[in-house]
């Protein structure tokens, strides 16, 4: 069974449609990468994933669980699933190692010695442990986006979603950020990532989700999206994209 | 200047003052505390997606901000002897005397304005910032305690110490129910010896340093906390 399944997932923003008729699923261990032009509804389908945005049509499973279903314990659910943001939302009034602790103890009822060890050996695998002790406004934006994703991370998550998470950063911060997304694709994680880094779908993803106007318009295997996009409004998004 | 004043008075009076402002001072504390608890539950209510708890939350605050404090006063000190008279059954029964009665009028009073202080500081807390906190797992009330409610009242500290000055003087309006605050101290002394000039005088002075110094600080605390971002 699919760890992700959407089936003709719908959304209305009162008479607005952003997501229409979306139907995908993500395999374990399966990388797929999401893009479009902005508006197109790849950051709503991610947090329909978690239960972030609500949706009023069609079925989500995610590990099993109905997402929809009133009768699903949401904050368990989403201790599951990591996720990472465009703004990187460390929690300011924490220092870094405060931040990958809290979930851990207040969510997973470990130790704070427990949590501090996995924080620790998290924070040394994304370069940081020196900043161990700082506030996340102390930190670059490439810095506090690896941060983020040992936050997420300290939950030892089934799944990661990554919402667009180098695009509020500085082009020299984009490849650390990146960098540390590799080596999870490499590492067998399953991610569902909304980025514009067609570099980084070409070296991990295993499939390219495209959406324009709510719709998935495209739904393919990495070669197949980057060789011969069969939907012409693929093609015109990349040609865009790719031609700079 | 000040011939056929006589500012001894005051050196003569001040253990009495001195009682006076303790009252005005645990009024101001007790009432903020109060206010403060009060006015975050409100708040929250306020802000709730529910209208069964959100509007009777805001009648609550519409009604208490448009009513003079003076009357709130004067309804807890009459009021609620006769409530209490009548749910007892006791006719006999005692009121809770002048320092609860008004530091329970001051304390609802106090908390929708505090309310509305705390509404807006919440709301300046980024929705991001929840997101993130519900997407590692953490509950409504996880979320509210641990990463909004504590960014929220950084933010708001210096209003809600201005609004706190704002509430050391008002406490002074306590005379109505003869509750004797520094004010009503002052104001006795001046009735009993004839030192009207002397008295309030002072009191004046006592009341432009405190709030004079308080300010100071709040200004002061605001340039230090204002969180790096």
């Amino acid at each position: 069974m699919a760890m992700i399944e959407f089936k003709n997932v719908s959304k209305w923003y009162g008479s607005f449609q952003v997501l229409k008729d979306c139907t995908t699923q993500v395999e374990k261990g399966e990388v797929i990468v999401v893009c479009g032009p902005s508006g197109s509804g790849k950051s709503t389908l991610i947090k329909c994933v978690n239960g972030l945005e609500p949706f009023q049509a069609g079925s989500l499973i995610v590990n099993g669980q109905s997402v929809g279903d009133k009768t699903t314990n949401l904050p368990q659910l989403r201790a599951k699933i990591g996720m990472v943001f465009q703004n990187f939302e460390l929690f300011p009034h924490m220092n870094v190692t405060a931040n990958l602790n809290l979930a851990q103890v207040k969510v997973l009822g470990r130790g704070v010695e427990e949590a501090t060890e996995k924080s620790r050996a998290l924070l040394t695998r994304v370069g940081l442990i020196d900043h161990a002790q700082k506030f996340p406004g102390q930190l670059s934006g490439g810095q506090q986006q690896r941060v983020a994703i040992a936050r997420a991370l300290a939950m030892d998550p089934i799944a990661m979603l990554f919402d667009e998470p180098t695009s509020a950063l500085d082009p020299e911060m984009i490849n650390e950020v990146l960098d540390v997304m590799v080596e999870l694709a490499h590492e067998g994680m399953t991610m569902m990532c909304v980025t514009h880094e067609m570099g980084f779908a070409r070296k991990v993803a295993h499939r390219v989700i495209f959406m324009d106007r709510g719709e998935i318009v495209e739904d393919a295997t990495k070669d197949d999206f980057f060789g011969t996009p069969r939907s012409e409004r693929a093609q015109q998004f990349l040609s865009k994209i790719l031609h700079h | 200047m000040f011939t056929g004043f006589d500012f001894d008075v005051i050196q003569r009076t001040l253990p009495y003052l001195w009682q006076g402002m303790l009252t005005t001072l645990w009024l101001t504390l007790l009432a903020m505390v109060g206010g403060i608890v009060l006015g975050t539950l409100l708040a929250l209510m306020r802000l709730s997606s529910i209208k069964a708890i959100s509007v009777p939350a805001g009648i609550y605050v519409n009604l208490l901000r448009a009513t003079p404090l003076i009357l709130v006063i004067f309804w807890f000190y009459f009021l609620v002897p006769i409530a209490i008279k009548h749910i007892s059954g006791d006719s006999y029964a005692q009121g809770i005397g002048p320092f609860h009665s008004a530091l329970i009028a001051f304390t609802l009073f106090e908390a929708a304005y505090y309310c509305e202080i705390i509404r807006a500081g919440i709301q300046s807390v980024p929705a991001g910032q929840v997101h993130a906190g519900y997407a590692l797992g953490l509950t409504y009330p996880q979320a509210t305690r641990l990463v909004v409610l504590p960014q929220a009242f950084r933010n708001m500290v210096p209003i809600l110490l201005t609004q706190g000055i704002i509430l050391f003087q008002d406490t002074s309006l306590v005379y109505v129910v003869g509750l004797t605050d520094f004010m009503g101290a002052a104001s006795k002394v001046a009735q009993r010896d004839g030192r009207l000039v002397e008295m309030y005088l002072f009191a004046a002075v006592i009341y432009f340093i405190l709030c004079f110094l308080a300010s100071y600080v709040v200004k002061r605390l605001q340039l230090r906390i204002t969180p790096p971002r």
